[in-house]
């Protein structure tokens, strides 16, 4: 059991980080069969997405044929009339929404990570399963009440409504992730800073943020993700006002008609920040879906 | 394990002693920069949940007002035998199983493949986890509507262009998600959570320690051997994470039942969190949608239960090392 712990939890610590990366590229290759496999089975993945953002660059009549015509004419028609119209607001929706609340989070999530972790308060993984069970409880469930106190309150409606739930949903997952990068500051060269004499700020800035900010950099934009996609408090509370744009790709279809080509563009647009945070943040990911059990 | 006693000797605490005014107001210092965000977390996840615990008790129904009263554990009886919430309940069995099933097992398949060498692995990787970052809703009704769809989906299409290329006049008109509502839903969660599923395991992959694969390739081990008794016995708690977490979110699937089937046809695909939403905004029964919540409350803590333990074990070896 022990051998099995050790190989288990990787890259702890630099040397084991660097000697993973080593082993991973001399790891043995694919021969051409299992290469032309592996390929095959990625494009069958990437196949719905390449189809959608080529219907979203086609004329309308061209993406209902049937059988389907991929090499008619392409146009930006699409995307004109969707940032000419009515998706804007959405956007600006999704975008306050999700970036207040992940300045919000990092606000509360930071200063927990470091009593988490550089000076852990007593008993700090209570604290830590704390944070992570309220992140197994069905959104649900919590959907009834949340609606009738925003209710209440005279904040249906309201982007601010959105930015404190999405804080909180995310809340548990940036601790987590915080607190295992700021455990990776080196424990030698915090005590050296302070033997020293450096006051916190130093050591914040020149030991922890070194360290430390790609990590911030991975967990802001995995919950940047998961607010814009969040779907089931933004359609139940709000309605005019403050609607982001997962709500507007639902009301689209209901309220007029099916435009496919449209649809496709809108479907488009809206996931475009998502993947490209997503992209970016790809080598962390498995962190943030994992709220930091698998590095 | 006898190397665990030494340590656990040294680790032995000093003899307890009262603690001083000082040492109070050091504590606190220390719980400061914590409190903000657990005060948050308090109030804005289990207030809600205590809320819902009162409403679930009560006759509650915001069409017939005035009548709203404690009606004690009744709204838990209707739960259990409502028809309605019994097909949810089994709804969602079968949806989270099968979903949680297969992209567990495809994702197992990807990440073997990605875990090796081979031409543009970068470029593969970066492709596969595309479709776990198209916004949900947006992944819904492009199933729905760019590839379902009878008259153009993509299937269909597809289909009618291979029969033509065999002479046929035209190829089958399948309306896919009224005829298997279900499998459509299955398969488009399956889409969206298999790269999830391949990130985590590739991770367990590459943590497993070079030496040894390489010792049982020198002992003569063939590729399955390798594979049976040194890298899935190292997955496991890998798989089993995949698994918990990937059992937690699916069960909670409310956009794609929304936007694929509205539940149906009939109440095939209602499962619980589209039930409860119906209950609450189209029945307004405030304290059965509160008593359904309860009981997905009380399963969720199950199942997170084995999902914590998971994690305490991964977490604890970290935190040793």
């Amino acid at each position: 059991m022990i051998t099995h712990a050790t190989a288990a939890a990787p890259g702890a610590g630099f040397r084991k980080f660097f000697r993973r990366k080593e082993d991973h590229a001399g790891s043995p290759r694919l021969t051409p069969v299992w290469t032309f496999v592996a390929w095959l089975a990625t494009l069958a993945f990437f196949a719905p997405v390449a189809w959608m953002v080529l219907t979203s660059f086609h004329q309308e009549a061209d993406a209902a044929t049937n059988p389907p015509s991929p090499l008619a004419p392409f146009t930006l028609d699409q995307y004109e009339l969707l940032l000419g119209r009515d998706i804007t607001p959405y956007l600006v929706n999704s975008a306050m929404a999700s970036v207040l609340s992940t300045l919000l989070v990092l606000v509360l999530a930071v200063p927990a990570a470091y009593a988490l972790s550089i000076k852990p308060v007593e008993k700090w993984t209570d604290v830590m399963f704390f944070f992570l069970s309220t992140k197994f409880l069905p959104a649900i469930a919590a959907l009834l009440p949340v609606y009738l106190i925003v209710k209440d309150a005279g904040m249906l409606d309201n982007v601010w409504t959105l930015i404190l739930l999405y804080t909180a949903m995310n809340l548990p997952i940036a601790v987590w992730m915080m607190r295992s990068f700021l455990a990776e500051v080196p424990k030698e060269i915090l005590e050296a800073a302070e033997v020293d004499g450096a006051g916190l700020p130093t050591v914040l800035l020149r030991v922890v943020a070194p360290v430390a900010m790609p990590g911030l950099a991975a967990t802001a934009l995995i919950c940047f993700i998961f607010s814009w996609n969040e779907f089931l408090f933004a359609v139940n509370l709000t309605a005019t006002n403050a609607s982001t744009a997962p709500v507007f790709l639902v009301g689209f279809i209901t309220s007029e008609g099916l435009f496919l080509a449209r649809l496709c563009a809108a479907a488009t647009l809206v996931s475009v920040p998502v993947l490209i945070a997503g992209w970016a943040a790809q080598d962390k990911l498995v962190r943030g879906l994992s709220l930091g059990a698998v590095k | 394990m006898t190397t665990l006693t030494p340590a656990r000797h040294a680790l032995r605490r000093p003899p307890p002693h009262r603690p001083g005014r000082r040492e109070t107001v050091h504590k606190w210092r220390r719980r400061l920069p914590l409190l903000p965000a657990l005060i948050f977390t308090v109030v804005v996840t289990q207030l809600p949940i205590v809320a819902t615990l009162v409403i679930s008790t009560l006759q509650w129904n915001i069409l017939k007002p005035g009548e709203r009263h404690f009606t004690g554990l009744s709204n838990y009886a209707a739960v259990f035998t409502d028809e309605r919430l019994r097909t949810a309940v089994l709804n969602t069995i079968v949806l989270t199983a099968s979903v949680v099933i297969i992209s567990v097992v495809l994702g197992l398949g990807l990440a073997l493949l990605l875990d090796r060498r081979f031409l543009g692995r970068g470029l593969a990787r970066t492709l596969l986890i595309t479709p776990f970052l198209v916004m949900p809703v947006a992944a819904a009704l492009l199933w729905k509507h760019a590839i379902y769809n009878p008259d153009y989906g993509l299937l269909n299409g597809t289909l009618n262009a291979v029969y033509r290329l065999f002479g046929a006049e035209n190829g089958p008109t399948v309306d896919w998600v009224s005829n298997s509502a279900m499998p459509a839903v299955v398969i488009a969660l399956v889409w969206q959570w298999t790269p999830f599923m391949m990130l985590i395991l590739l991770a367990g992959l590459q943590a497993q320690p070079g030496d040894v694969l390489e010792a049982a390739r020198v002992d003569g081990a063939s590729a399955l051997q390798t594979f049976r008794h040194i890298t899935l016995p190292h997955l496991r708690q890998y798989i089993e994470l995949g698994v918990l977490l990937g059992t937690i979110y699916i069960v909670q699937t409310f956009d794609a039942v929304f936007t694929i089937t509205q539940g149906g046809p009939g109440s095939r695909t209602t499962n619980l969190p589209y039930e409860i939403y119906l209950t609450m905004f189209r029945k307004y029964e405030y304290g059965e949608a509160a008593a359904a919540g309860v009981v997905v409350v009380i399963g969720s803590i199950v199942i997170a239960t084995f999902a914590l333990r998971t994690i305490a074990s991964l977490f604890r070896e970290e935190v040793s090392r």
